[in-house]
């Protein structure tokens, strides 16, 4: 195996050269073929299996080598089947090196194999109680390597001891810090720095300055999730950054870099910064601007060195403190400068620099403080979309332009990403158009050049545009009296091209066959030459447009009754009335009989002009917000110029789930999802706007929980499309639940399913849910489905699970989450009890955490028998002739988990007077206490 | 940081390290489309791209490409030091590195960006404090544990 003759490999290896392994690098390097490489791995495979299942037991150093060879095979992407035991015998190795190739064995390559894991996890434990730096270090970056929740388990609470205990080597502490930020991570349920935190942030200040910054990492992430408890981080980080600010380039010794002093550490400040509002300390404020100012200064120093490390390292910092700054949001004078500075990165000959410039720049345009320097620029803009010969730069062009557009500068900004459109990547061209449609309208003062715009977007890029960019045309078109003889014109213009996109076809009948009537009295366009003109492109198109062409030909027998009996033809021929597309076929039928038998009267009601679509977002800009990247944030600026009066109506507190809002698709002309007829009828039209409307309006999920505290049956959910009924019953630590589902309307949902989930805690400990039937996926219309839910309860709790219903409705999906009405009462046994009794258990229930109390207003009319009964549905006992006020109510209860039982005490007082209730609950459970106290008050 | 790779101008993969948890298959993917996006870049083009919901930092050395994907809040100019650092780490330690040291040594290759990049965050940036730390355990070799800890208790 060990031959000599091998070529090709390196004349020294350094550390302790495994000879073998290099030999079989180099066999694999001189493989000619795939084949062969296969082949030998195959037979090394096999001679290291032999080895390790061979009689006589390896030696320390053959196991490390051969475990070395599996992982140099599995790097090469083969597949690794055996050798983990082998690597965890490496992992109690009294040679370091074995040892070391046995972590890195396992960080590579982990199995969850729980056997496994627990022999891996005590050969880390024995390594991190060994007092030894070097083996802590290993076992500390085999937990960061592998990160999963069982390592999280075992060693989450120990980590944080060893990173601020007295006597830990700075090594190990900078170790421990970023090997419990990967915990943390992967579950931050289970690392708990409480008692630990103000020690952690304190290592802001540590000597070492490896140790900060290791130790600020964690900080980092730490602070974004608890501000409030690492706040005490913002003037140490002040402090320590004006430190490295000031200090000379050879201060910080090893840690300058390229003669910028600590690089890294200056950005993560600046980085940790971020996390926060700017310091309201005066004195701590006025000292992070002075390093902001320091910082800016710098970027005008010539440089120290001419290599590109040093102006790396001095922008990173510029650029890290320039986010600093526009996060604050402020300092106008610091926010221009910033401008400025970027301004000259523009024209910098580093692709790279012109690259991040114009990327923040996009975020300075948001501002109200540099929108307008940062629109000085945009000759310069324009300039790096037409001439920057890399992609991703003219991409970050095109996003400043569109960030920096207003409406001073939007027909300049709109022709010039029209122009770069011709010739611009494929991979941005979607993105692009979505972007200039938004920009026509948003910026349009005449809807003539909207118009123009959206026109020219489909015969420029007419693949990239989406079904949002052209209903939203016609939406706008329907809603302005003022633009629609324009666009009648400019359509039929548009429509002569032989050529033209099946995207202008549809435009172009949707609007001839709405107001094809205001450009008739031209005999150029006349009612038959605009039909025959829509008819010559009817052939070439696809099934959709056809059909939405022969709902434009009906309505062309009502706005121009001297067309009839052309179209009449057209319909009845073989080629209509018999399509074997059954859509077509229907519409070709019924759009003839309507013809031929409706009076003139009756075809001008149903076939009337479309009513202007109700105004709200626009469904183009919902379309972008899905698309990820840097766009996104001049997405949300441009909601905000929106709410300031722009054309778009409002709506900007749409939550960030997009999905839910029904594509607004179906509301404009409802082409594929309803019958024909009612595509045309404007009073169907105007009823689906309503139904979806009403569905966009989603209830907050917790909206109907409160209705079922006190209560097993009743209606969960209802819009107009769909009601959700639910009965249950509960016995000891158990519960059935049964779900109705009703289909409202007269078409059925597709694709129907529902999820239930357990959010958090509830998940893992505290409630069991299994739903048992499964659904159909369908719905008919009028008809109902039945689920059932069984719930167990093994601990007490707080949340309740969540219901998750998804389906299609016309094409629409549609998405709901409500919570379900589980709440911790519902697994009350009464308990009876006399007077005396219940006096003597109050009183031994006295801890302070045991007792919940809330003093509230009554929100409804204090009726006697009302509370009585909603005392009862809540599933206690209510207790007669025990609180010596007779106007006192009084319960007692126990609570059935499968963990344990808690009792629990209950007291109303109202006050009619005061129209005000006191309420207190004790139980032997403080989190039972708090939890019934908050479920009952919102009740009375 | 979610991941690094080297790889070489023929479409080799020399090193990767991923620190977040991503199956088998999923890699296998990632590293062929991204290596097929920075292969097909010209020279002088940005070292900075968007890929999925990454962004890409790469830079080639030689015959190598080095490339991190960092999240859309991360620091590319840094990034880039991060990569430069590394490859001075290399370099000094194999003394003028180049792809076969990388090849022959590939464990080494690991146990040293270990020591400079732990969870995807810097550890030290100090070059004479990660070189420490390697060299100290190339001296550690053969050494009995015993021993060693005799000597710290002493």
């Amino acid at each position: 195996e060990e031959a000599e003759k091998r070529a090709n490999m390196p004349a020294v290896s350094k550390g302790d050269g495994m000879r073998g392994l290099a030999v079989f690098i180099s066999d694999i390097r001189n493989c000619k073929s795939k084949e062969a490489e296969i082949k030998r791995i195959n037979k090394e495979l096999a001679n290291i299996r032999s080895k390790f299942k061979g009689d006589k037991a390896l030696d320390g150093y053959s196991k490390k080598k051969y475990v070395c060879k599996l992982l140099f095979i599995f790097l090469l992407g083969h597949d690794i089947d055996f050798g983990h035991m082998e690597a965890v015998n490496l992992l109690s190795s009294n040679k370091y090196t074995e040892k070391q190739i046995g972590y890195l064995f396992i960080s590579v390559l982990v199995n969850s194999n729980s056997e496994l894991i627990r022999l891996i996890n005590n050969a880390i434990k024995n390594d991190l109680s060994s007092r030894n730096p070097t083996f802590m270090c290993l076992a500390l970056h085999c937990i960061a390597n592998v990160g999963s929740r069982e390592m999280a388990e075992a060693f989450a609470g120990e980590i944080p001891r060893i990173l601020v205990a007295g006597d830990t080597m700075d090594s190990v502490k900078q170790s421990a810090a970023l090997c419990l930020l990967r915990l943390y991570k992967t579950s931050p349920d289970l690392v708990l720095m409480g008692e630990w935190t103000s020690r952690v942030v304190h290592l802001l200040n540590d000597q070492h300055m490896g140790v900060v910054t290791a130790a600020i990492s964690l900080i980092t992430c730490l602070s974004q999730k608890n501000p409030d408890e690492f706040k005490t981080c913002v003037s140490l980080a002040v402090s320590r950054l004006s430190r490295i600010v000031s200090s000379a380039s050879t201060d910080l010794q090893d840690y300058t870099y390229y003669f910028v002093p600590a690089p890294w550490l200056s950005c993560k400040l600046l980085r940790l910064l971020q996390c926060y509002p700017p310091p309201e300390d005066g004195a701590v404020k006025g000292r992070l601007v002075e390093c902001l100012e320091t910082i800016l200064n710098k970027a005008q120093e010539p440089p120290k060195s001419k290599k590109v490390q040093h102006s790396n390292a001095k922008n990173a910092i510029l650029f890290e403190a320039i986010s600093l700054i526009i996060h604050y949001d402020s300092e106008p004078n610091l926010l221009v400068r910033a401008c400025n500075q970027l301004g000259q990165f523009l024209q910098h000959r580093e692709t790279n620099l012109r690259y991040l410039a114009l990327e923040s720049m996009c975020t300075l345009a948001s501002s109200e403080f540099s929108h307008e320097a940062v629109k000085t620029h945009i000759e310069t803009v324009i300039n790096a979309l037409k001439t920057e010969r890399d992609v991703s730069v003219r991409q970050r062009a095109a996003d400043l332009l569109y960030a920096m557009c207003d409406r001073s500068n939007a027909k300049q900004i709109v022709a010039e990403m029209l122009s770069y459109l011709e010739t611009a990547d494929y991979s941005i061209r979607e993105e692009m158009v979505l972007k200039v449609a938004i920009l026509a309208e948003k910026y349009a003062v005449d809807y003539s050049w909207y118009v123009d715009t959206i026109l020219n977007l489909i015969r420029i890029a007419g693949d990239y545009v989406s079904e949002e960019v052209w209903y939203r045309v016609i939406q706008i078109v329907i809603n302005r009296d003022d633009v629609q003889g324009y666009a009648a014109k400019t359509v039929f213009e548009a429509l002569q091209a032989p050529a033209c996109h099946e995207n202008m076809v549809k435009v172009g009948g949707y609007i001839l066959g709405e107001f094809g009537n205001l450009i008739a009295g031209d005999p150029r366009s006349s009612p038959l030459v605009q039909f025959n003109l829509l008819h010559s492109k009817f052939h070439l198109c696809s099934v959709p447009t056809r059909a939405l062409l022969l709902s434009a030909y009906i309505k062309f027998i009502n706005l121009f009754p001297e067309t009839k009996s052309t179209i009449q033809e057209v319909l009845r021929s073989d080629s209509q009335i018999r399509n074997s597309d059954v859509e077509l076929q229907q519409r070709a039928v019924e759009y003839l009989k309507l013809s031929s038998i409706a009076s003139t009267d009756v075809l001008a009601t149903v076939l009337e002009e479309m009513p202007p679509f109700p105004e709200r977002e626009s469904s183009i800009l919902a379309k972008l917000k899905k698309k990820k990247g840097p766009g996104a944030v001049s997405v949300n600026e441009l909601e905000e110029g929106k709410r300031e009066g722009g054309e778009l109506n409002g709506g900007g507190e749409r939550g960030g789930d997009s999905s839910s809002t029904p594509s607004p698709s179906a509301d404009l002309l409802g082409l594929r999802a309803g019958p024909p007829v009612t595509a045309a009828a404007p009073s169907a039209g105007s009823l689906l706007v309503d139904v979806f409307s009403e569905a966009v309006k989603q209830p907050s999920p917790t909206a109907f929980l409160r209705l079922f505290v006190c209560k097993n049956n009743g209606v969960l959910f209802e819009n107009q499309l769909l009601q959700i009924g639910i009965k249950s019953e509960y016995r000891q630590n158990l519960g059935r639940m049964y779900l109705f589902y009703g289909n409202k309307t007269s078409v059925q949902f597709v694709t129907f399913t529902t999820t239930v989930t357990c959010p958090g805690e509830l998940q893992s400990h505290i409630l069991h849910i299994h739903t048992w039937n499964s659904l159909e996926p369908l719905i008919e219309g009028g008809a109902q489905v039945q689920q059932v839910i069984n719930i167990e309860c093994l601990t007490d709790f707080s949340d309740a699970p969540l219901l998750n219903i998804k389906f299609r409705y016309g094409g629409a999906l549609q998405n709901l989450t409500l919570k379900l009405p589980v709440t911790i009462n519902k697994f009350f046994q009464p308990t009876e009890m006399a007077s005396h009794d219940f006096f003597q258990r109050w009183k031994q229930l006295s801890l302070p955490q045991q007792e919940a109390q809330k003093i509230f207003k009554a929100n409804h009319a204090m009726d006697t028998e009302v509370l009585k009964a909603k005392l009862l549905g809540l599933g206690m006992a209510l207790l007669e002739n025990v609180d010596p006020n007779p106007e006192n109510f009084v319960c007692a209860g126990v609570i059935q988990t499968k963990a344990q039982q808690v009792g629990s005490l209950l007291r109303l007082e109202p006050n009619a007077q005061a129209q005000m209730y006191r309420l207190t609950v004790r139980s032997s459970k403080d989190t039972v206490s708090k939890r019934l106290c908050e479920l009952l008050a919102e009740q009375f | 940081m979610r991941f690094m790779l080297l790889f070489s101008r023929q479409g080799k993969l020399r090193l990767q390290k991923w620190y977040t948890a991503t199956a088998e298959r999923d890699k296998k993917k990632m590293v062929r489309e991204l290596m097929q996006v920075v292969l097909a870049r010209k020279p002088k083009m940005c070292s900075f791209l968007e890929w999925r919901d990454l962004k890409i930092v790469y830079k080639r050395y030689a015959s190598l490409y080095f490339c991190c994907a960092v999240e859309e809040q991360d620091n590319e100019l840094i990034t880039l030091e991060v990569i430069h650092r590394f490859v001075e780490l290399l370099d000094k330690y194999f003394g003028s590195v180049c792809e076969l040291d990388i090849i022959f040594n590939f464990e080494k290759a690991y146990f040293i960006l270990d020591e400079f990049l732990m969870g995807g965050e810097i550890q030290d940036t100090s070059k004479k404090s990660v070189l420490k730390a390697i060299e100290q355990a190339d001296l550690l070799q053969e050494v009995l544990i015993y021993c060693y800890i005799d000597q710290v208790d002493l």
